[in-house]
Parts: structure tokens; C-alpha cells; sequence
């Protein structure tokens, strides 16, 4: 779409594979197409958890503009597991701060305000293709993942329990079966289309102009959010910076705005100039234009085809909720297939990602949309609205809390998952039944730092509290003492857990919490354990 | 539960109804429209209480005929 040179920042290189030359298709467990962020992650979940799987991708860079930039906490938790947390926040930015002007004025000032106690920050910005470059680096290691790079399915045809695809190579093409197919292939994605299901939803008429642009500029790390700014009169402007001094412009353009037009340099750097002033020096690095669509499938899965990420619904860029709702979908899945292929439990626990992480899409596509139509305003009366809420926000931090410039990504609760066991008493803290475990530092009996989240292993684990008692193993299942093997010197796991002693918290193999209980009794977890593994 | 008090809960409905009538004098079109939007967003914030909200929608609502929107695709 650009009129200039996207740089491909890493290279990889096909090989032929010996399932080529068989003279059978070679039957796999797991199949992931596309090795963008979400099929590396399912990819890397799965061969940690002793899985095979495959990962195809129709490409063999990586590099191709910056588009996912915002990576949030439970993302990072979510890619620590999978090795890659340190690096994406050591080379990220890290921030906290997001300012919204109206026009020429500062409306008002959001600090995120990261709560002490966690192991991950708030957010960090990063460029998607260092997410990717080092998720290819980690899933390189595993030896039971294999990608094969320009690998292309033309056909998915459903067989019996698994699914038979073709795949066109260099070398011409071939024919695969899988147990289980996970497409990860995008917001287009190819297979969806090859088995001609529906991708429905809210598409927005105004278009955005999303560029990068390199330059050594004064301003901080901070999200900048412009309703109606004096260079861009009408519109909204957004600017966040990235690593290696790149910046991230969103400008509204309109409904009528010429995408080969506005992409073109000519046209781009007058408006950025217009935004950061003449004397200011850049590059552009990357320049897109989007037209905002909220959409998903009815379902996540079809026979043994299994939807995730961006294939599986796609949001507005405003909240960043696309990529990290991604990665939680990875998660989701990667340990339900395990303990499927590993014959602990029946095909219908996928039933349960379903379930999970549609709703976490209405979720999402909820937020997406409120933000898209509070920017974007569909009719004269929904502007007004809008410009007054700006105009009391400067004045009533009642309006303050009504500025939707994005909600930023924060993980899903499942409500009434099938796979929990509800709360037979009150519980006060910050953790819920149903969302993904709060973290909080701990230390070990040595007395060595450690974080609740690292003490969580890849099954399933309880953490309870000593009230005297050693509590009886329970097979199968991880089991941690606050007060025994581990210490809550803060007090912060007991804040936000309100643990007290006997307290019990059983969180599945993805850290969310299943259930829990005032006194430790090993059968009941025992139970809720093989609840949270049934099928639907 | 609270619900929407549709009864006379003003003590004095004549001033208030002209208070909000004079708050509008020397205003625009655009800025009475303006106008009209804060006080709904401070009052809606004031009640505090989404039922009510939805009642009062409602029950301003009442008699006023929707056209028809283009599709929005």
C-alpha cells in the first residue's frame, strides 16, 4: 500500500521437509498456520508443554511495518511463559502517563499507575516484529516445534477428528493431516475464507493514517491523545513512542480519505509536519491506512479447525486490545490441547475455549467499538456529546472518567466459565474467581524473592495458606504452602486474595483462578480440578 | 432499588423550569445544543444509578419516532 520500501528486518529460510516426500500425508497432532505473534505463541506454548506441532507461515520475513506496538501486562505474563518477557522489556518502553487534549488545551492527565508488587509493568510499547523476532529466536529452541517458512495452504478439508490441508512450497506442493488445526493467519485470514465462513461486525467509515516515523524529538514517554488538535482541525491525532527513537502517529482522515493518495510520502509529511513542526526532522518508517473494523467469527472453531487471534476476531487499533486478546488466546488453548492430545481428557474440553474466549471477544469488540465511536462520532448530536464530555472533563473528573480515547487492554474474566467452581463465600482483594491470577511477590523458604506467578507451573496449582497443618498432596497438581515452602512477607498475596490461614486458590495450567475454598480439603480440589478439565 | 420519580419533586417547578429556559438566553443554536448535553451528562452523573438512566431514556423517548438510518455496513 505504501509508496516506499518496507524493510524486512529478519530473514528465515525455507527447507524442505521429508513430510514432502512421503507418500502418505503425514499425520501431525497440532498444525498452527501463520507465524505471526499468536501462531509463535501457541506454536512455543505446546512444545514446552511436550506437544509436537508444526508452524507453517506463508512468508519467511519478518519486518513488514511496525503495527502492533502496545503490549500489556497480562500479555507480558503470558510471554514470560513463554520465555520472551525479559527481552521485549528490556528493548520496550515502558510507560504509564497518557495525556488527552482538546484542541489547543490539556483536558486532563491519566497515570496508570502500576500497582507496586507486580513482575510485569503496566504496558510497554514495542515494535510487533521484535515480538516476533523473538518469539522465532524461543520457538527455534524448542525441539518439538518445527516452522516451515514459505509455506502456503491452498486447501483444508475436515477429516474424521483432524483436519487434511495442502500446502504449496517452493518445491511444489503437498498434503498434511493434523490432529488439530489452529489458524492464526490474521485479520484475512486465508483459511477462514478457504472454508468460507463468516467474518461479520461493525465496520467504521472513517479511516486512520497510522505512520512511524523515526526523530530525535523532546517529547516523553507518554500516550498523547489530540480531540480535534489546532494541526489536524476536526479530527483526533494520537503519538506514542516506540523504541529505537520511533514514534506511532494515528491521524483520523475521514471517510473519503484515497488510501494510495494519503500513504503517499508527499502527502504524509506535510501533515506531520504540520503535527510536529518545520523544524522538527524525521524519517518515515512505516505509513498504513486503516478503516476500523469490529468483527468476529459466530465460532471459534469448526470440527477441529480452531480460530485465534486476529483471525478469529479482529478490533479497532484504540485500546490495544488486538495482539494481547491474542496472546490470551494462545494461552487459552495451548494447555486444552495438551491435556486433550495427552488422552487426559475428551475433545470436548475445546468446547470450553470457545466459550471462554468469545465472550472475551464481545468483550473486546465492546470496548473497541465504545472508544472508535466516542473518537469518531456517527452524527451531530453524538459530537456534541462528545465535546461536552471534553469540555466538563477539564473542569469534573466525573467527565474525566467518560473520555474514551481507549480503554487499554486488560484481560478478560470469564464469568460463569463452565470450568470453575463458583465462590461459596465472600472474598474481598483484587483477585476474582475467573480472571487471571493478580501477581504478588513472595519468597521461598530460603527466603530468595520469587513472584506468585513464577511459582505457578505449567499444570495446574494450588497455592495455600498454613494454618498449622501440613496440608495432604493432592495428585497431580502442584501444590505450594504460604507459610511452608513459600513466604508472604508483604502481605500482598494475602491483600489481594484475602487468604487467610487455610485459605486455598486453585489456578488452572494458564493461571486464571478456578476456585477456591476457606479450608484446605484435598478432595474438593481434586474435584474442581477434574471440573476445570471436563468437557463442556 | 431505586426507580425514576415521575412524581412532582421540586419545590418550586415554575422557577426551575424557568432556569433552565434562561440558562439557554443569548445562546447559539449550536451552544444551546451544547449546553443542553452537559447538563444531561452532570445530571445522568448526579442520579448515579443506571436504571434510573435507563427509565428516564425511556420515558423521554416515548412518542418519538426513529427514521430510518442507512445501514452502516
Amino acid at each position: 500500500m505504501a509508496a516506499f520500501e518496507n524493510k524486512s528486518l529478519y530473514q528465515y529460510e525455507y527447507q524442505r521437509s521429508p513430510d514432502q516426500d512421503a507418500k502418505v500425508p503425514v499425520r501431525h497432532p497440532v498444525v498452527v498456520i501463520g507465524a505471526g505473534p499468536i501462531g509463535l505463541a501457541v506454536a512455543i506454548d505446546l512444545a514446552q508443554r511436550d506437544v509436537p506441532v508444526v508452524l507453517l507461515d506463508d512468508n519467511s520475513r519478518i519486518g513488514e511495518g511496525s503495527r502492533a506496538i502496545c503490549f500489556s501486562k497480562r500479555a507480558l505474563e503470558v510471554c514470560d511463559k513463554l520465555g520472551v518477557a525479559e527481552r521485549m522489556v528490556e528493548k520496550g518502553v515502558t510507560w504509564q502517563v497518557g495525556k488527552v487534549f482538546l484542541e489547543d488545551d490539556e483536558v486532563y492527565t491519566f497515570d496508570l499507575l502500576p500497582e507496586p508488587g507486580h513482575k510485569q509493568p503496566a504496558f510497554i510499547n514495542l515494535q510487533q516484529y521484535y515480538v516476533e523476532a523473538y518469539l522465532v529466536d524461543r520457538v527455534l529452541e524448542l525441539p518439538r516445534a518445527e516452522v516451515r517458512w514459505l509455506n502456503k495452504v491452498s486447501t483444508v478439508e475436515h477429516l474424521e477428528d483432524g483436519a487434511r490441508i495442502t500446502v504449496d512450497t517452493p518445491d511444489g506442493p503437498y498434503q498434511m493431516d493434523t490432529d488439530w488445526l489452529i489458524a492464526c493467519d490474521g485479520a484475512n485470514s486465508d483459511i477462514r475464507a478457504m472454508m468460507g465462513l463468516d467474518f461479520s461486525g461493525k465496520v467504521f467509515q472513517d479511516r486512520f493514517l497510522i505512520a512511524d516515523v523515526k526523530m530525535n524529538a523532546g517529547f516523553p514517554s507518554e500516550r498523547w491523545f489530540w480531540f480535534e488538535p489546532p494541526f489536524h482541525k476536526g479530527w483526533s491525532a494520537l503519538l506514542h513512542k516506540q523504541p529505537d527513537d520511533i514514534w506511532r502517529i494515528d491521524l483520523q482522515l475521514g471517510p473519503d480519505a484515497d488510501a494510495d493518495e494519503e500513504t503517499k510520502p508527499e502527502n504524509v509529511i506535510p501533515r506531520l509536519k504540520k503535527m510536529l513542526g518545520d523544524d522538527v526532522e524525521f524519517d518515515l518508517e512505516w505509513v498504513s491506512l486503516y478503516t476500523f473494523q469490529c468483527k468476529r467469527m459466530d465460532e471459534f472453531m469448526q470440527g477441529r479447525v480452531v480460530f485465534a487471534g486476529d483471525a478469529a476476531h479482529q478490533v479497532s487499533p484504540f485500546g490495544a486490545r488486538g495482539a494481547n486478546s491474542g496472546f490470551e488466546d494462545a494461552q487459552n488453548l495451548a494447555w486444552k490441547l495438551e491435556a486433550i492430545i495427552k488422552g487426559r481428557t475428551g475433545a470436548d474440553l475445546m468446547q470450553s475455549y470457545r466459550f471462554e474466549r468469545e465472550l472475551a471477544a464481545d468483550d473486546n469488540i465492546g470496548h473497541s467499538t465504545r472508544a472508535t465511536d466516542f473518537i469518531s462520532p456517527k452524527s451531530t448530536i453524538a459530537r456534541t456529546f462528545r465535546n461536552a464530555t471534553l469540555n466538563l472533563a477539564q473542569r469534573a473528573p466525573f467527565a474525566q472518567s467518560m473520555v474514551n480515547s481507549g480503554r487499554l487492554s486488560t484481560p478478560s474474566i470469564y464469568l460463569n466459565s463452565p470450568l470453575h467452581i463458583p465462590d461459596n463465600t465472600v472474598y474481598e482483594g483484587t483477585a476474582q474467581l475467573g480472571a487471571a491470577a493478580v501477581d504478588a511477590p513472595l519468597q521461598t523458604s530460603e527466603g530468595t524473592a520469587t513472584w506468585l506467578l513464577d511459582e505457578l507451573g505449567p499444570g495446574f496449582t494450588a497455592i495455600a495458606v498454613a494454618n498449622g497443618d501440613v496440608p495432604d498432596e493432592v495428585h497431580g497438581i502442584d501444590l505450594h504452602v504460604i507459610g511452608h515452602d513459600l513466604l508472604d512477607s508483604e502481605g500482598l498475596f494475602a491483600q489481594r486474595y484475602d487468604a487467610r490461614p487455610g485459605s486455598v486458590y486453585l489456578f488452572r495450567p494458564d493461571q486464571y483462578l478456578c476456585a477456591r475454598f476457606r479450608s484446605f480439603d484435598a478432595g474438593a480440589i481434586k474435584i474442581a480440578c477434574e471440573h476445570a478439565m471436563k468437557s463442556a | 432499588m431505586t426507580s425514576l420519580n415521575i412524581n412532582p419533586n421540586l419545590a418550586d417547578p415554575d422557577r426551575c423550569y424557568t432556569a433552565i429556559i434562561d440558562a439557554h438566553r443569548g445562546l447559539k443554536d449550536d451552544d444551546s445544543s451544547e449546553l443542553n448535553a452537559r447538563l444531561v451528562l452532570i445530571l445522568a452523573n448526579h442520579v448515579g444509578d443506571r436504571e434510573v438512566l435507563d427509565e428516564a431514556i425511556a420515558l423521554a423517548r416515548t412518542g418519538l419516532a426513529p427514521i430510518t438510518l442507512p445501514s452502516e455496513g
